[in-house]
């Protein structure tokens, strides 16, 4: 299988002296959909940023796709489509103009660019916008002209700084609908988010970065295997006036028809049912309390020592 | 990327520089029509009238290829500094960035749309000036030659002072402070022959007044420097000030952390 990118010993210290990336191995394969998560100022912009030519790395590097970035850089750059985390571009051109012109910096002709504008503006729902200046569209709708943006050359890797940022949870839903089909058509996505739910929901392979390390490279099932605990929520058919003792299982009473229950990986759910049912609880339904994804991220980033604010 | 893919991208940069200051002609190529208007009416007319010749033509006729020049250099000058800082402003510089276009592409399609913009202003200046003056063009080669290499000369200037900029008030303290004082005192409105010995010699360190008197030489037949030190300091400007352009955009000054 090729190697889309990869990363060796990469490092990142700005002129102010602050190391943000302290020589960071990665490898990301052909077709896959990977999921770069880390806390705020983890590195992970700094190191998509090298990748993309918008930042000078200190040492180590990069090849995308067998291109290195030293010796080979305008077919790694080919290579590359780059959702950037803030909007970068000119809000006083129109939706087609911006779609249009990033698809002759790659040296497609004008005719052949409007249609590929047209291909993707109309998959993104924009094509009716596309004579709107830019600074018109709404959030979710500039979100996705970077992505139309992003693809227009048909890069072999695309890589989404946070692409749902603020959008609307219809919107997102839409747009991980429309990644999951570029994925399946052979797009290698690499994908940085604060909502680990999509991560979860959309990433194969999973790569955790905090204080500019790479703390966890692995398999996202695999990863999730880790979670020795999950806690559920569970909504009853009748109120209760104490909490149920069950053996085995913590249980508390949010309020009087509802429970939550923390269930490690070696007891069973169907266990905690029977007993329930034993004492006269009928559960109505259950769910996560959060995210899995999210409570093994902040587990392991807490383990890392990261004492500051964490979000993915 | 080809011979072909490079002067496509080349012909986005200047077709999307050309659409920008045609979008905002209001504020972009009418003002300085005006502003030489003006300057005809007051200088040419009615001050002019009170001079009499000077280089043996009537004074609005000798001072009608420096105004050309004049708004030539400005405006070539400013709408490079302008496009390129709002384009770090806006951060999207970083679209021809992340591209395989070259960096000597996006100089020179940078440069491309400011020596439009320069040209489309000098043209209509041109025009205004038909009423004011009977145009003779002593030879074309010559004023063409001149006025493009000019506003590539100040298209690469006011790249660099994009490059540079930091805020809004960089791009404005060069033209302000720099580019307008020794454009006035670059012979538009007078000979330097008028001048006492010591300011004709420094005036001499001025380049804005070789290439305001070869435009002369183009259009009146008359310089007070000569045509080959004109064209010599020139392209030398020009050769100097797109090499250091090319090394910023290299080495990321300003666009790369």
């Amino acid at each position: 299988m090729t190697t889309a990118l990869s990363l060796r010993q990469l490092t990142k210290t700005y002129a102010n002296g602050f190391v943000a990336l302290r020589g960071i191995d990665l490898d990301v394969q052909e077709g896959d959909f990977f999921a770069l998560l880390g806390p705020n100022g983890a590195g992970k912009s700094t190191a998509i940023g090298i990748i993309a030519s918008l930042v000078n790395k200190s040492s180590g590097s990069v090849s995308v796709f067998g291109h290195d970035l030293d010796t080979d850089l305008t077919a790694a750059k080919s290579c590359l489509g780059l959702v950037p985390q803030e909007f970068n571009f000119n809000v006083f051109e129109p939706v087609v103009e911006i779609v249009v012109n990033q698809a002759g910096f790659y040296g497609i002709p004008r005719e052949e660019a409007f249609k590929r504008a047209e291909e993707f503006l109309k998959q993104l729902g924009l094509w009716e916008k596309r004579r709107d200046m830019a600074r018109n569209l709404s959030g979710g709708m500039k979100r996705r002209l970077m992505i139309a943006r992003a693809l227009v050359h048909r890069p072999r890797l695309l890589i989404l700084d946070e692409p749902t940022a603020g959008v609307d949870i219809e919107i997102r839903r839409s747009m991980w609908e429309f990644l999951r089909r570029i994925n399946a058509a052979g797009t290698t996505i690499i994908l940085t988010t604060h909502y680990l739910e999509e991560a979860e929901s959309l990433c194969r392979n999973i790569a955790i970065i905090d204080a500019g390390q790479i703390i966890e490279n692995t398999n996202m099932k695999h990863l999730l295997n880790k979670l020795q605990l999950e806690t559920f929520v569970l909504d009853l058919r009748a109120p209760l006036a104490s909490c149920p003792d069950i053996p085995g299982y913590n249980l508390r009473r949010l309020d009087e028809t509802t429970l939550e229950a923390d269930i490690s990986r070696d007891c069973s759910i169907n266990q905690l049912f029977t007993a329930l049912t034993t004492q006269g609880v009928e559960v109505l339904s259950m769910r996560n309390k959060t995210n899995r994804l999210e409570q093994l991220f902040m587990h392991m980033v807490d383990a890392n020592g990261h004492g500051g604010q964490v979000s993915a | 990327m080809t011979f072909d893919e490079k002067y496509i991208a080349f012909k986005t940069i200047v077709i999307r520089e050309i659409l920008r200051f045609t979008r905002i002609w209001i504020q972009t190529v009418l003002p300085p029509v005006i502003t030489t208007a003006l300057y005809f009416i007051i200088f040419g007319n009615l001050i002019g009238s009170q001079i009499g010749d000077m280089g043996g033509f009537r004074y609005m006729d000798y001072i009608v290829p420096g105004l050309i020049m004049m708004a030539v250099i400005t405006n070539s000058y400013a709408n490079v500094v302008s496009s390129f800082y709002g384009s770090k402003f806006q951060h999207n510089i970083e679209e021809m960035l992340v591209s395989p276009t070259p960096n000597y592409l996006i100089v020179s399609g940078f440069v491309a749309g400011g020596v439009a913009r320069g040209i489309t202003v000098g043209i209509a200046v041109t025009i205004i000036s038909l009423f004011f003056s009977h145009l003779h063009i002593h030879n074309l080669w010559i004023a063409s030659s001149v006025i493009v290499l000019t506003s590539i000369l100040f298209a690469l200037a006011g790249l660099i002072n994009g490059v540079y900029a930091k805020s809004f008030d960089d791009i404005s303290i060069i033209p302000t402070f720099v580019l307008t004082p020794l454009t006035y005192l670059g012979g538009i409105f007078y000979s330097i022959d008028m001048l006492p010995t010591f300011w004709q010699n420094a005036s001499l360190i001025n380049p804005i007044l070789y290439m305001v008197n070869a435009f002369r030489f183009g259009i009146l037949g008359v310089s007070d420097i000569s045509l080959w030190s004109s064209y010599t300091i020139i392209i030398g400007f020009i050769a100097a000030l797109f090499t250091f352009s090319l090394y910023l955009l290299n080495k990321g000054h300003g666009i790369r952390t």
